[in-house]
């Protein structure tokens, strides 16, 4: 932390605990109250760059680099684009089945690894518990169990991804117009195991955040959070579905901006504005500007959006969650987790599903039908709504590339909750480490993925810095 | 039966016909000696160096060298080894090797070796060079990132196809395959099933459309490591 008595800017840097690197900076007006904050994403990787020329089927497995937490989102987005050029996005039963298990099991990992991993220690010590005891080590001394389900749940996540893609992290199972393999009665099997203790962890993990939502929700209710729109994929009938569906918006009460958008039309309703500060670019509805038209996605956006959840349990428990805030969108940033939670528990539920069905043994792998040169894949990836638009030329290889990917989309609503936090925690220009804490808990609800949102590269530290309406940094304090 | 002679790799000895080259009785022997440009169908070239042995001492490219009676090849000494792990980086860091998404990856010799031999990473900084693409053909890519300039591609055209399709062109560092057109691999008579393609060790000729078809798992060198198929018929020769 740097600080500057004549009073004029703070810097956290890093923020721990979320995916990639980033800066907060917290500018004053002349009254010294908090006039906005932005969080800065300093890296940049150039993937939409770098795949031109390439060929479009290596596309999957090359963009999925991108991303050590969610690869699968990124290989089935594109496989899904893929899956265009060739003709073949009317897929066999097996190829569709063994592509949604590869992606339910990443969402069981992912959601699980956010959850024990990264915010347990908050919730389970509070923001301003010591951050040396505030991490996963500190829950894995004091809460062992829950340390050893969080792993346990994350292994198996990554073993359903292991079966259907080859490897556990950057496999290659999805290829255009299907899959490359199926998964035999003895993989089946061997996953059918431990599928009972996962759907046990699972309702508990749900039943700990929900509990500690409803108990705390005076506190949390205003903590980050502010209206918003919300975007996400859902199915024909309304009903959420994480792996293909049309575009749905709706706005802070609930009313519907759009719905059943097919998503190769996406350019028509999204447009991204750049901002001269930070690599990540601003999403927002076209039809009501860049001012009026960002909005939220991810869990909370996708059960605000949804109309019902076809499993039973994760249908049970989104109808809780809606009766808090009496069915209209919930715009409580940190109900992230608790949504993220139901998801994790409809995940499972639809491994299970899965699991049941003798389409995942199937042969019929592949489909291919007419040639198209212009494409797009959507997919709900755990941190939310994934674009991937390409070009193909006649001799194969890709000419244009434009990937939004989840965190982008909550480029606008990260800045938000950070600022609210802001405003409501900053006393004076001096960064406590309660503001820091806060600041940090703010992020980390929306599950950010910083290095994919930038296309950036290596470990996750924060620094908040806090600026006068001169420009005059007058503090600024880093989070290693 | 009679023109058979003796002579000793690592110690072991080992039976060679007049004819054979150390490699091609070593083959038969089960005794893998790590290879590149060498082809079973093609005739040897002798250009990666991976398949150097010492033959009574001397630095011998075992894919050239024909075998005789009594002379003493080393195959396997730790200086050997190190030559070997020495030209393997070496064309890693000369190239634009990237195996992690690279429709070869499982199927790739080169790749293959380095795994045999524990190579990791290079210890030699990469050169990052610009190489060409070439997507005109309607059924085969070439992506010269991933040429390590083996040859065989010249030589399967040649002596199996009958086409002449491929041919070095440039000297030193500038070195390079070019296609006999005056633009374009579309250019020529090359077609998918041609054994210039499938010859290839590396990602650099590739059939279009088909990559990562084989799961991972099930690709060539995923369960046992390159040369096991060899040295197999040593622990089973009767098989």
């Amino acid at each position: 932390m740097t600080k500057h008595t004549a009073g004029q800017r703070i810097v956290i840097e890093p923020v721990t605990r979320v995916e990639g690197h980033g800066k907060v900076t917290i500018l004053l007006d002349e009254h010294r109250k908090v006039k906005h904050a932005r969080l800065h994403i300093v890296e940049f990787r150039g993937f939409e760059r770098f795949i031109q020329g390439r060929p479009f089927w290596e596309v999957p497995v090359l963009v999925q680099r991108l991303c050590g937490i969610c690869p699968v989102s990124h290989h089935l987005a594109a496989a899904k684009a893929m899956d265009r050029i060739v003709g073949g996005e009317k897929l066999t039963p097996t190829a569709e089945k063994v592509r949604r298990l590869m992606h339910y099991g990443q969402f069981f990992q992912s959601h699980a690894l956010h959850f024990f991993h990264l915010v347990s220690p908050d919730l389970l010590f509070g923001f301003d518990a010591d951050p040396a005891i505030r991490n996963v080590i500190g829950v894995a001394k004091k809460f062992p169990e829950l340390a050893v389900q969080g792993v346990m749940m994350r292994k198996y996540g990554q073993e359903i991804i292991r079966i259907t893609a080859g490897k556990k992290i950057h496999g290659t199972g999805a290829v255009p117009g299907g899959v490359n393999k199926n998964v035999s009665i003895e993989e089946r099997d061997f996953l059918r195991k431990d599928l009972d203790q996962m759907v046990a962890w699972s309702r508990a993990a749900l039943k700990l955040c929900k509990d500690y939502t409803v108990e705390h929700l005076e506190e949390l209710a205003p903590f980050g959070s502010f209206d918003s729109n919300h975007l996400a994929l859902v199915r024909e009938d309304g009903a959420m579905d994480l792996y293909h569906g049309n575009l749905r918006a709706i706005d802070a009460a609930g009313k519907k901006i759009f719905d059943q958008v097919d998503y190769q039309n996406y350019a028509e309703y999204i447009a991204e504005e750049v901002r001269p500060w930070s690599y990540m670019k601003f999403p927002f509805i076209k039809s009501l500007g860049p001012a009026k038209g960002w909005y939220r996605v991810g869990p909370l956006a996708r059960v605000n959006v949804c109309d019902c959840i076809d499993t039973p349990e994760a249908e049970a428990a989104r109808k809780e969650f809606m009766a808090v805030t009496k069915g209209a969108p919930n715009n409580i940033s940190m109900a992230y987790h608790w949504t993220r939670m139901i998801e994790l528990l409809h995940s499972i539920e639809k491994i299970k599903e899965l699991l049941h069905d003798p389409d995942l043994q199937g042969e019929d792998l592949v489909v291919k039908g007419a040639r198209r040169s212009e494409t797009v894949g959507l997919i709900e990836a755990p941190r939310g709504t994934l674009f991937h638009h390409y070009k193909v030329d006649d001799n194969d290889q890709v000419v244009m590339a434009n990937l939004i990917v989840s965190t982008t989309n909550n480029n606008e609503p990260m800045n938000r909750a950070v600022t609210k936090v802001a405003e409501d925690h900053l006393s004076g220009v001096t960064i406590t480490e309660g503001l820091l804490n806060r600041i940090e808990v703010a992020i980390r609800a929306y599950d950010p993925c910083l290095s994919c949102a930038t296309h950036a590269l290596g470990a996750m530290p924060l620094v908040v810095e806090l600026r006068a309406h001169t420009g005059e940094l007058v503090d600024r304090r880093v989070q290693a | 039966m009679n023109d058979r002679f003796a002579f000793t790799i690592d110690g072991v000895e080992v039976q060679g016909r007049p004819g054979q080259t150390i490699m091609q009785a070593a083959d038969e022997a089960g005794i893998y000696i790590p290879r590149l440009c060498s082809h079973k169908e093609l005739a040897p070239h002798g250009s990666c160096r991976v398949c150097t042995v010492l033959v009574n001492g001397r630095p011998q490219t075992a894919c050239t060298q024909p075998a005789g009676p009594g002379i003493i090849v080393e195959n396997s000494s730790e200086a050997l080894l190190a030559i070997r792990c020495n030209l393997i980086e070496m064309l890693f860091i000369e190239g634009n090797h990237f195996c992690m998404f690279c429709e070869k990856s499982g199927n790739c010799e080169l790749q293959a070796l380095a795994y045999r031999f524990g190579i990791m990473a290079p210890k030699y900084p990469y050169l990052f060079p610009t190489r060409e693409l070439d997507a005109s053909h309607p059924d085969i890519f070439i992506d010269r990132n991933r040429c390590i300039l083996c040859g065989r591609c010249v030589r399967a055209s040649r002596d199996l196809d009958g086409k002449n399709v491929f041919q070095f062109v440039g000297r030193g560092p500038r070195k390079r395959i070019a296609v006999n057109a005056k633009t374009a691999l579309a250019d020529t008579d090359a077609a998918r099933a041609d054994k210039a393609v499938s010859a290839c060790p590396v990602g650099a000729i590739l059939r279009k459309r088909v990559g990562y078809g084989i799961p991972i798992g099930q690709r060539m060198y995923d369960a046992a490591p390159i040369g096991s198929d060899i040295e197999a018929a040593r622990a089973h020769p009767h098989k």
